[in-house]
């Protein structure tokens, strides 16, 4: 983990409620180039609201997100991934009728210049774009060890495969910073044991930048470098997995003794 | 030769996407073409060209055109019809307008007019989706027919209603419209657009334009994360989709049927080609040849049956008997294999490339 300290993203003083719930509240938090920054919380927490908050999915009702020095209140979607940030989700959203190959493909879509006409001809440009393309997908596909299943429809895949397959696709994009909605849930041992591996091979390696919601706690105290931990909506605890490990209202909350308090709030 | 791709290393990525990657594939979709190009031609009589042949591309072609925008991008439609009438409508105009204008460019012209409208018909689907959407387009299969029944214009006064195709040859003097054309020119002629269209499509779904439309198929939320922009791929889908349509509507009204009323596109066309792509397979190429060819030939045959078997049953009961076999068929067909003749003719190829070893 080489963060070298430049802040990548800053988010401050966001809020988000859906009718009565307040999902977020007030939630300012940093994440430094470089690093693995890990989301814990509860169940109902906010941590998929926040990545969706950091992406552009939700529009928060108050705060502003500064990405590579540029303060937004709300990107769109399609703005965040021009701007670099790629993710995968908690409920995995693959496209289940097309092949591994294609749905890796789709992370290139927007480094591809060509058009439909070019497509239609498939003459030079377009041919040499799709070479070059799939040249960079199948380096990913080698990466992550899943060469047999190239050609197969991921709507047939089992789960973790299925984990792996939207890893990919958001590397394809080469992006500066990959949010990971719950990348291990529903894994086995060995499973968890090489997507962290992946993850920290993609850290390294490419130098990305990562924020990681995660339950299992052995994994986040092992890979990332610093971590946030909501409530409730709310930030309760940030730093080293040594701090946040130490941290009484962290122990409470996993307790379930500061929810008893925090509800009046 | 044994059908395997044993042997056939593709040493390049560019190899392992060319169109048909197992050569016993190439070769089978060259002789295709020679078949389709000369022993057709020499062999069929006129009753097998003009009445099975030359719709049996039109219809192809529809179908395709439907199959971009519903199998591959995800937008259900029922505006084909309409869409047909618009390509038909317009290749007259432009035909009766500027005499002297190449009868390929006129339907390329119609094909494009249709995409336009399309186009404006597809803003829609941006709001809504799946079952609304078909409403939608429904809409405008309605309004479209109305415009051209009720303008006078369209159909250049003509007090009947029926449009009549203008004589106009290719190359000179091969005539494939009016009372000189012959079947084989029109054979060629209709065969040429569905093969070079075919290609263009099946290019375009296998490279980045088909990835965005399955995409906002498949999970318009994810596609839209990586970047891909719902409206403009979808509307892409809407004029691309309906610019086959618009050809095949103009090849309907010029070349099949030579003389056409705008009630020819009516509704029930629409349903007839969006069964053709259930039954040959949503999302796929082959499937909108295969499904064309089913429902073509079907009624045929089933006309036909009762004399095969000796039968003598009155005319009546035939067509009643017709309509139920052809609905029990359809029915039957979809429950035994819901993705349709394409997924037949792939599960069998998957078998072949393993025969004669079950796994
Ligand atoms: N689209 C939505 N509509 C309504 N409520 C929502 C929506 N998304 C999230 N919520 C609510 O916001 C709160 C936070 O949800 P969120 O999914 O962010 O939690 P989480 O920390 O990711 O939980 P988990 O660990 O279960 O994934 C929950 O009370 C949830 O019910
Ligand atoms: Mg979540």
């Amino acid at each position: 983990m080489h963060s070298n300290g430049g802040v990548l993203l800053k988010v401050e003083g966001i809020a988000l409620a859906f009718g009565g719930v307040k999902a977020l509240a007030d939630v300012s938090f940093d994440i430094r180039k470089g690093e693995v920054r890990a989301i814990i919380g509860p169940n109902g927490a906010g941590k998929s609201s926040m990545l969706n908050v950091i992406n552009g999915f939700y529009r928060p009702h108050a705060g502003s997100i500064t990405y590579k020095g540029r303060t937004v209140r709300h990107m769109r979607p399609h703005q965040a991934a021009k701007a670099g940030i790629a993710r995968t989700f908690q409920n995995i959203a693959l496209f289940k009728g097309m092949t591994t190959l294609d749905n890796i493909m789709t992370g290139r879509l927007l480094k591809m210049r060509g058009n439909f006409l070019l497509d239609a001809l498939y003459v030079g440009p377009a041919r040499r774009e799709e070479t070059a393309h799939r040249a960079v997908v199948e380096q990913i596909i080698d990466f992550l060890e899943i060469q047999a299943i190239r050609k197969v429809p991921v709507g047939r895949l089992p789960y973790g495969l299925q984990k792996r397959v939207e890893l990919g696709r958001a590397l394809a994009a080469e992006p500066d910073l990959l949010l990971l909605d719950e990348p291990m849930a529903g894994m086995n041992f060995e499973e968890k044991e090489d997507m962290s591996r992946f993850i920290l091979d993609v850290n390294e390696e490419f130098g990305t930048t990562i924020a990681l919601i995660e339950h299992d706690m052995g994994v986040v105290m092992d890979i990332s470098s610093r971590i946030v931990v909501l409530d409730y909506g709310r930030k309760i605890a940030d730093g080293t997995p040594d701090e946040v490990r130490r941290d009484q209202a962290v122990i409470d909350a996993y307790l379930g003794v500061a929810h008893d308090g925090g509800k009046g709030a | 030769m044994l059908y395997r791709e044993v042997g056939q290393f593709r040493t390049s990525y560019a190899a392992d996407q060319a169109i048909f990657p197992i050569r016993q594939d190439r070769f089978g979709m060259l002789a295709l073409l020679l078949v389709a190009y000369i022993a057709v031609p020499l062999m069929a009589n006129e009753y097998w060209l003009s009445t099975i042949f030359v719709p049996f591309f039109v219809f192809s072609l529809a179908a395709l055109g439907l199959n971009i925008l519903t199998g591959y991008a995800g937008q259900l439609s029922l505006g084909t019809g309409g869409f047909m009438a618009v390509g038909a409508f317009t290749a007259y105009k432009l035909a009766t307008a500027f005499p002297g204008l190449n009868i390929v460019l006129v339907f390329v012209a119609a094909g494009i007019v249709t995409a336009l409208v399309g186009l404006l018909f597809g803003i829609p689907s941006l709001r809504i989706k799946g079952f609304y959407l078909a409403v939608a387009t429904l809409a405008a299969q309605f309004f479209l027919i109305w415009l051209f029944v009720k303008v006078a214009w369209f159909q250049n006064y003509s007090p009947s209603g029926v449009i009549t195709a203008p004589p106009r040859a290719v190359f000179g003097h091969f005539f494939v419209t009016g009372p000189e054309a012959l079947p084989a020119y029109k054979y060629w002629f209709t065969l040429t657009f569905a093969a070079v269209l075919a290609l263009a499509a099946k290019n375009m779904v296998r490279g980045a334009t088909g990835r965005k439309w399955m995409a906002i198929r498949d999970m318009d939320i994810a596609a839209e994360i990586i970047g891909i922009r719902p409206l403009s791929t979808k509307l892409l889908a809407f004029a691309v989709s309906s610019f086959y349509i618009g050809i095949a509507g103009a090849l309907w009204a010029f070349i099949y049927t030579a003389s056409v009323e705008a009630l020819a596109f009516d509704i029930d066309r629409s349903f007839q080609i969006l069964f053709m792509i259930i039954i040959g397979g949503l999302g796929s190429i082959l499937g909108s040849f295969l499904g064309a060819a089913f429902i073509i030939l079907l009624p045929i045959f089933l006309n036909n049956l009762p004399d095969q078997l000796g039968l003598h049953v009155g005319v009546a009961l035939v067509t009643n008997l017709q309509d139920i076999i052809y609905g029990a068929l359809i029915v039957s067909f979809l429950i035994a294999e819901p993705n349709g003749l394409a997924a037949l003719w792939r599960i069998g190829k998957e078998k072949l490339r393993l025969w004669p070893f079950p796994h």
